[in-house]
């Protein structure tokens, strides 16, 4: 079962709490963008087998969303932090490089 | 390699059962081959056996990283069906189906086709509409379906309890010739047949890099060495994005855990397939008297093999109001498999940026029945850079917008 905790209200939450929102970190494109990069923000998924980023929302909680770092091999969990940035914080990315080593940071900007 | 028949039964009941040759060979990877196949599923081992079969290339390898048949062909609840609402769908999956029927005399070993009928039941409003229209569909595709009402669906399964409170049983998208098949006795005889045809199946064999020239795939390298090809085909389902990104091309994919279980065996009580799309579950009997059950995807991206036990419990209370009589069924095991689920939920099979390097994947959690049919589209592809069956799945539909739209479509329990 995996457990999130949420940034917002704190509360360690089950996952039947949650909603899982997909892949993090999406550079989106919208009108002028050609149809490659409409694609790539659509469809085209990292899917990586280790790190992974994710919004998830605490729908039975405080409804808000929030990013999450996790592993889609092992299923650990690297921590949570705020929907509000743009890329993984530095204590995040302090987390998952010491647990995970090699991890090769793509650019997320 | 010997014939399997009843006097090959009879011959080996004389002298002790000791004349049976082994079903396939394990040599060791030559050099070259003219076309390496990744990953000895059913539908890498159907793409090699009909390459062979119908198009005469026979200078193949299938390369294994576990052993064969141990990705999902074996974790899969061995549904057959055709029963899908878009036309390129419905062609490929009742090829396969069609296929399925004799493929048991074509290879020579019994795969336990079972064509019992498969129901889909209608237990809202919407479902109802929703399987008239692929009823009307599958008419003009050619594939056999009738929708029928409540009391035939009692007729063919008594065990269902039709007037549920919460979600009584209104009706059902019924195909006659669907049903079930053994699913490792697929691997284990498309395997079997590309072995006697003189290709090598090597288990144990990890990809760990494809290696290209000039935008052109030449080889890959594995766990025991390098081996050249002409053209590459990467059947691995779950593992797809992993090996794109060695190949260095994206692909619209998410990996996520499918999970089934079965019950204790019981006397037979169920001699179709049912399948509950609203409430996500699905059931059948398998020779041993087991239930086996199926449920829904886990929301999120996973590698493990296992999935949330929430989701188990869901499909089980779902069924238990449908089913009244398992709700004393002792569970004997579960288990999880990684699907490879595309935004449309339709397969890809394809060409790829990487020239001669060709892509089967995305049949997220429908591929067991497509085996025989995606192996012959998938070989007609790899063979002749075209195929009728494949022309839809291209990997470029998602930049032009011309999907497959199954995700509500076909109503399975994504």
């Amino acid at each position: 079962m995996l457990i999130l905790t949420c940034p917002y209200c704190g509360v360690a939450c089950d996952e039947t709490e949650l909603s899982a929102g997909g892949e993090a970190h999406l550079t989106r494109h919208g009108p002028g963008s050609s149809d490659g990069e409409f694609e790539d923000y659509l469809f085209m998924r990292e899917n990586p087998r280790g790190v992974h980023f994710e919004r998830w929302r605490h729908v039975y909680g405080c409804g808000k969303w929030f990013h999450a770092a996790r592993s889609t091999a092992t299923l650990e969990v690297f921590g949570t932090y705020s929907a509000q940035v743009l890329i993984p914080p530095d204590d995040i990315r302090a987390a998952v490089s010491a647990k995970v080593p090699g991890w090769q940071w793509r650019d997320l900007t | 390699m010997s014939r399997y028949s009843v006097f090959a039964v009879a011959r080996e009941a004389f002298r002790d059962h000791q004349g049976w040759t082994r079903a396939w060979s394990s040599p060791e990877p030559k050099r070259k081959y003219d076309v390496i196949i990744i990953g000895a599923g059913g539908h890498g081992l159907a793409t090699a056996y009909y390459l062979g079969k119908n198009h005469g290339i026979r200078n193949v390898a299938i390369l294994e990283k576990g052993w064969l048949g141990g990705g999902n062909t074996g974790r899969n609840t061995t549904i057959i069906r055709s029963n899908y609402l878009q036309d390129p769908s419905a062609a490929i999956y009742e090829k396969a189906r069609s296929l399925y029927e004799d493929l048991s005399q074509d290879l020579n070993y019994n795969v336990m086709f079972s064509p019992r009928g498969v129901m889909m039941l209608a237990q809202t409003e919407h479902e109802i509409r929703g399987y008239k229209r692929t009823a009307h569909a599958n008419a003009l595709q050619g594939v056999k379906t009738e929708y029928i009402g409540p009391e035939r669906v009692k007729q063919l399964c008594p065990i269902m309890e039709i007037r549920g409170p919460r979600y009584p049983v209104l009706g059902a998208l019924w195909q006659s010739r669907g049903g079930t098949a053994r699913h490792d006795a697929v691997a284990w005889g498309y395997a079997r047949k590309c072995s006697e045809m003189g290709m090598d199946v090597i288990q144990q064999c990890e990809v760990t890099g494809v290696r290209s020239e000039g935008g052109k795939v030449v080889g890959v390298s594995t766990s025991r060495g390098d081996i050249d090809c002409d053209k590459l085909g990467v059947v691995v389902a779950g593992h797809s994005g992993h090996l794109a990104d060695m190949a260095g091309f994206r692909l619209p994919i998410e990996s996520v855990a499918l999970q089934a279980l079965v019950s204790e065996p019981i006397k037979p009580c169920m001699d179709v397939v049912v399948m509950a799309n609203t409430v996500h579950g699905y059931m059948s009997q398998s020779d041993k008297g087991e239930m086996v059950i199926g449920g829904g995807t886990d929301g999120y991206n996973n590698y493990t093999q296992r999935g949330s036990f929430h989701h188990i419990e869901e499909t089980v209370r779902a069924l238990v109001e449908t089913f009244p009589m398992i709700s004393r069924l002792k569970m004997l095991r579960k288990w999880g498999g990684i699907v490879d689920v595309t935004g449309d939920r339709s397969p890809i099979l394809s060409k790829t940026p990487l020239e001669n390097c060709f892509i089967n994947c995305g049949w997220g959690t429908g591929g067991f029945k497509a085996i025989p049919g995606s192996g012959w589209g998938m070989a007609e592809l790899m063979a002749t850079g075209h195929s009728p069956l494949t022309e839809s799945f291209g990997l470029e539909r998602f930049k032009e917008g011309r999907f497959i739209d199954e995700s509500v479509a076909a109503g399975v329990a994504h």
